[in-house]
């Protein structure tokens, strides 16, 4: 058997022919390049956003105005699950990845990931997930639950649509974990020489941490989602109390992953502003070091805060004490994290292009989340605040004020790295201004709707309650964001005409990915740089004299000009596209479906995926 | 709130008019005098949570005033600085671009900066913990006692110590601890003949898959306590206390299927007094209709079909002569003493609505587990005048 895997000399001993396209249609299917996996997790993602974005436009035309019937509660119902598991299996996590894939073996001096395949593995089967889950819409019915899917409600409801809840998130699962071993593997092995972990850009610390968080945190929602699973389709009791199980376990296991869930969709955001505030303030970020760890810390008290989401179970005043305690706790490396902010801008040379905007806006708007969300710690606030629209604003200013402006900022900023054309700067502050007002209106008065006693997860609300004015002012709020979202999209349409030519380092950046061309090479640097500091790029272009000033390098001298003579990569071997990869994700795709309608179909789907890691397993990374 | 639709005219009328302008203008006004009206009268049906009525409400409104201002003193520094920052070191137009000084860090802000907010939150965390505890007592002296059972989709209350089941309002005393005990059951437990108990489990002889089907609600009266979930399996307690005699509106606040939204319940708190009235009239058997009324029929029209497999009537007996105890449904014993019905959504006193539910419920409520029987035009005529009568 050994001697199957060492390929011969011409022709591949694989199960099917090595594919060869390089660009078109099959390069992107059986492509194993970070780069277009992350631009392939990028454009599924910003598509995720648009159908997500429309489900939240439902749910607030319904709400507009009270006793209103848009909607029916049986439709109300699947669209807000739909929403919240859209929102965050399927647009954040998958966006962050997206800028982690793309840019982490960049930042780190490296040509690819550690499991190329892998890494194309992650992201088919996150897509089938999605289009698992979604396709749930014509076969019975979506899921209802609501993206926290409480038993016992979960269990017994009686549409399909909980089923393909479990199926479809253990399916995005896979993807997750996989992804996250490939990447925390990558960031500790791959690094180039001197690239020390101190010497990291904060982005690829957060990618660190987050990718410890979901390897820590994915298996104990793969737990409870197939407990889930199990007391559906096979009548186990995991949640029935009067078989002796617990409804409240699901909301320990759920909570367990979901709120370090809530650092995993944060974290890279501000790994993202970390490495922006520092460009455009052309000052190193303020207390590096404080950042890395304040991260590190927010990751590992992350487990330990998830019963804030549980003060009103009646677990009792000590464990809502400690709860409430820790919760106290984590906010402050959170305000560590926004003071260093502040210090990074203090006595910058600051220009406000878009990145930059949504990199401050975000500061501005976190720091709204993040003191609404101490107010959760209070646990007696909380037990009028819980279950409120008080919440849902908090969660979108840290989810949409926080992570989603991060993610905008970063689009802004790298999307010349990543396209080579530089996106247009007066549509971006357009962009930029409306999705600013058009936030703070629709999340804003969420806060006032909930102490003024409106439940979440309500299909409507009847007029003498007092609720029309704020909900109205929210539901033109949220048109504003979608006439934003828009607007970036007329942005990306404008650039897409404009010529292909970008300089290597349009922003007069810090980071190793501006060394090399805007975009990338597939081998991404002709040479692995060797790297002497942090903020490697800037040490190139700029030295600090005795005095304290800021001289520029004198040109030559750096390693960003240096022209290699012949240089096109040759004699680079770069892992080689498989087919693979997709083929066992399609195998997990069908074997999902089958649990739910036949087991011939999931044995069918069994087959295609042992095909596909056979394959796999026989076909050499690269020839 | 509920009594004005019909004074806007009458008022216009009295001032007469002089001119179609100033009429309109009234109008206008009479609009918005109305709205102001309304807005008033809101105290008496909002549910809001900055506007605590009770002792046990107050203790969270005490702790979530005073953090709102510490929260706002950071948010005003914070964003202060932030914007004092991007307007002071923002490149003037025209000037060149410059490379500041090379700041990478300062540890004693670092060390000021972790230190400070930890003295703030734990400023923040006396109160909340010894709040938490206060809130956690059983009540003494003397103490209402209740038993709320969550239903898919309305609210049972249950008083052990007066014999009184009544759904949809809770009627309580004035200056008095409500202690309650909340459970969630679910259809399962209509076939039992016994009150309801608030024990997790199958009740005896019962088997475990016909009552297993309960989930979780969330009992939130905001006025007058904080939330407490209601979980099966799980006996949870609740404290609440009203100062002042009035109405007080609340629902179910954790998710729990199609017709959440369409749960909810009305705490009524009485003086003394009328609370000892209310008691006893609740305690009294119903009301037999006159014979040869439109009511007795409907009394009928209730023994003899479908209704008594859910709903009891506290002194009518079945064929058999067993007294109607079956509590899969509301007790209708004095359903017409109700303001509200099927989760407090609809009018006890509008035959209109009664009516309309009588004749397909889930089609009125969403997901309702009493079904369309197929009741005559007349049976349910018949029914509206009986319910009606039962006060």
């Amino acid at each position: 058997m050994a001697t199957v895997s060492v390929p011969t000399e011409g022709r591949s001993r694989g199960l099917l022919r090595r594919p060869t396209a390089t660009t078109g249609f099959w390069s992107w299917i059986t492509t194993v390049d970070h780069k277009k996996i992350g631009i392939l997790y990028g454009v599924t993602a910003f598509l995720f956003f648009i159908v997500g974005g429309t489900e939240a436009l439902l749910i607030r035309l319904q709400l507009a105005q009270p006793d209103q019937n848009i909607l029916s509660p049986s439709i109300y119902n699947e669209v807000f699950t739909m929403h919240g598991i859209t929102m965050v299996f399927l647009v954040v996590m998958p966006l962050s990845a997206a800028f982690i894939n793309y840019l982490v073996p960049l930042m780190i001096g490296a040509r690819d990931v550690a499991f190329p395949r892998l890494n194309a593995f992650s992201y088919w089967v996150f897509l089938l997930g999605g289009v698992f889950i979604y396709s749930s819409w014509l076969l019975g019915g979506a899921p209802n639950g609501g993206w926290f899917g409480y038993a016992t409600n979960a269990v017994l409801d009686p549409t399909r649509g909980m089923t393909f809840y479990a199926i479809g998130l253990l399916i995005a699962g896979i993807a997750s974990t996989v992804s996250a071993v490939n990447l925390a593997v990558t960031i500790l092995n791959m690094r180039a020489p001197g690239m020390t972990l101190f010497r990291m850009p904060v982005f690829v610390w957060m990618s660190l941490v987050v990718q410890l968080l979901l390897a820590f945190s994915l298996p104990i929602i793969t737990v409870a989602l197939f407990e889930l699973l199990f007391d559906r389709r096979f009548g186990t009791h995991f949640f029935d109390p009067v078989a002796g199980g617990d409804p409240v376990l699901w909301q320990h296991l759920f909570w367990l992953f979901g709120h370090p869930e809530v650092y995993i969709l944060i974290l890279p955001a501000m790994g993202i502003v970390s490495e922006i505030l520092p460009v455009f303030a052309r000052k190193p970020l303020f207390g590096y070091q404080f950042v890395v760890f304040s991260g590190i810390a927010i990751g590992f008290i992350g487990f330990g805060v998830w019963v804030h989401h549980m003060y009103a179970v009646g677990l009792g005043p000590i464990a809502n004490t400690a709860f409430g305690i820790s919760t106290m706790i984590i906010a402050i490396p959170t305000g560590v994290k926004i003071f260093n902010w502040l210090g990074t801008l203090w006595k910058g040379d600051l220009t406000f292009p878009t990145p930059m905007l949504f990199a401050v806006g975000f500061v501005a708007m976190f720091v709204i989340g993040g003191l609404s969300g101490v107010t959760h710690s209070v646990v007696p606030s909380d037990y009028q605040q819980t279950d409120t629209y008080y919440i849902v604003a908090h969660f979108h200013y840290v989810l949409v004020g926080g992570a989603i402006f991060g993610l905008f900022a970063g689009l802004y900023y790298w999307w010349p790295k990543v396209f080579g054309r530089m996106l247009n700067d007066t549509i971006g502050k357009v962009n930029f201004w409306l999705m600013l007002v058009g936030f703070n209106l629709t999340f804003g008065p969420m806060h006032i709707l909930g102490l003024q006693g409106m439940p979440r997860r309500i299909q409507s609300y009847p007029a003498e309650l007092g609720l029309a004015f704020w909900n109205l002012v929210s539901t033109i709020g949220a048109f504003m964001i979608a006439l934003a979202v828009l607007v970036f999209i007329a942005n990306v349409l404008v650039t897409q005409r404009k010529p292909k030519q970008m300089e290597a380092d349009p922003w007069d950046a810090r980071t190793l990915e501006w060394t090399t061309s805007s975009p990338p090479p597939e081998y991404n640097f002709e040479e692995l740089p060797v790297v002497s500091s942090l903020d490697e790029a800037w040490h190139r272009k700029y030295a600090e004299t005795e005095d304290g000033r800021v001289v520029p390098v004198p040109a030559g001298g750096s390693g960003t000009e240096v022209e290699h003579d012949g240089g096109h990569g040759d004699g680079i071997h770069m892992p080689s596209p498989s087919y693979f990869p997709v083929v066992a994700s399609v195998g997990i795709f069908l074997l999902g479906y089958g649990v739910i309608f036949s087991w011939w179909l999931a044995a069918a789907g069994a087959v295609v995926l042992l095909f596909g890691l056979y394959g796999w397993a026989l076909e050499p990374s690269a020839e | 709130m509920l009594e004005s639709p019909g004074s806007v005219p009458g008022s216009m009328r009295q001032r007469g008019g002089k001119g179609k302008v100033r009429k309109r203008l009234t109008l206008v006004l009479g609009v918005l005098a109305l709205a102001a009206l309304a807005a008033a009268c809101a105290p008496n049906a909002t549910q809001d949570a900055m506007n605590p009525q009770g002792p046990y409400a107050r203790e969270s409104y005490d702790l979530i005033v005073p953090v709102f201002w510490v929260a706002a003193a950071i948010f005003v520094l914070v964003e202060g600085v932030l914007l004092f920052v991007v307007f002071r070191y923002r490149r003037r137009k025209g000037r060149a671009a410059e490379v500041p000084p090379q700041i990478h860090g300062n540890n004693r802000l670092e060390i000021a900066w972790t230190i400070l907010p930890a003295l703030i939150l734990a400023g923040v965390a006396v109160p909340t913990v010894t709040t938490i505890f206060d809130l956690a007592e059983e009540p003494t002296g003397q103490v209402l006692e209740v038993n709320v059972l969550g239903h898919q989709w309305w609210w049972e209350f249950d008083y052990p110590n007066e014999g009184i089941i009544t759904a949809n309002e809770l009627h309580i005393p004035t200056g008095e601890p409500v202690y309650l005990t909340l459970c969630s059951v679910g259809l399962g437990y209509g076939q039992q003949p016994t009150p309801n108990d608030c024990q997790p489990g199958p009740p005896e002889g019962q088997a475990p898959a016909a009552v297993g089907d309960g989930v979780i609600h969330s009992f939130w009266v905001p006025e007058l306590a904080g939330t407490q979930d209601v979980v099966p399996g799980r006996t949870n307690t609740l404290t609440l206390q009203a100062d002042h005699p009035g109405r007080y509106s609340g629902q179910c606040k954790e998710f729990c299927g199609l017709s959440h939204a369409y749960m909810k319940f009305v705490v009524v708190a009485h003086t003394p007094a009328d609370y000892a009235a209310w008691v006893a009239n609740q305690q009294a058997d119903a009301v037999t209709p006159q014979a040869g009324s439109l009511a007795a029929t409907g009394m009928d029209v209730f023994l003899n079909g479908q209704c008594i497999a859910c709903h009891a009537i506290q002194g009518l007996e079945d064929a058999n002569g067993n007294p109607l105890q079956a509590n899969g449904g509301p007790s209708l014993t004095h359903f017409a003493s109700r303001e509200c019905f099927a989760g407090c959504i609809f009018h006890s006193a509008d035959p209109k609505q009664l009516a309309a539910w009588l004749e397909n419920p889930p089609a009125m409520k969403a997901g309702s587990w009493m079904p369309d029987y197929g009741l005559s035009q007349e049976q349910i005529q018949a029914l509206v005048a009986y319910l009606q009568s039962l006060t």
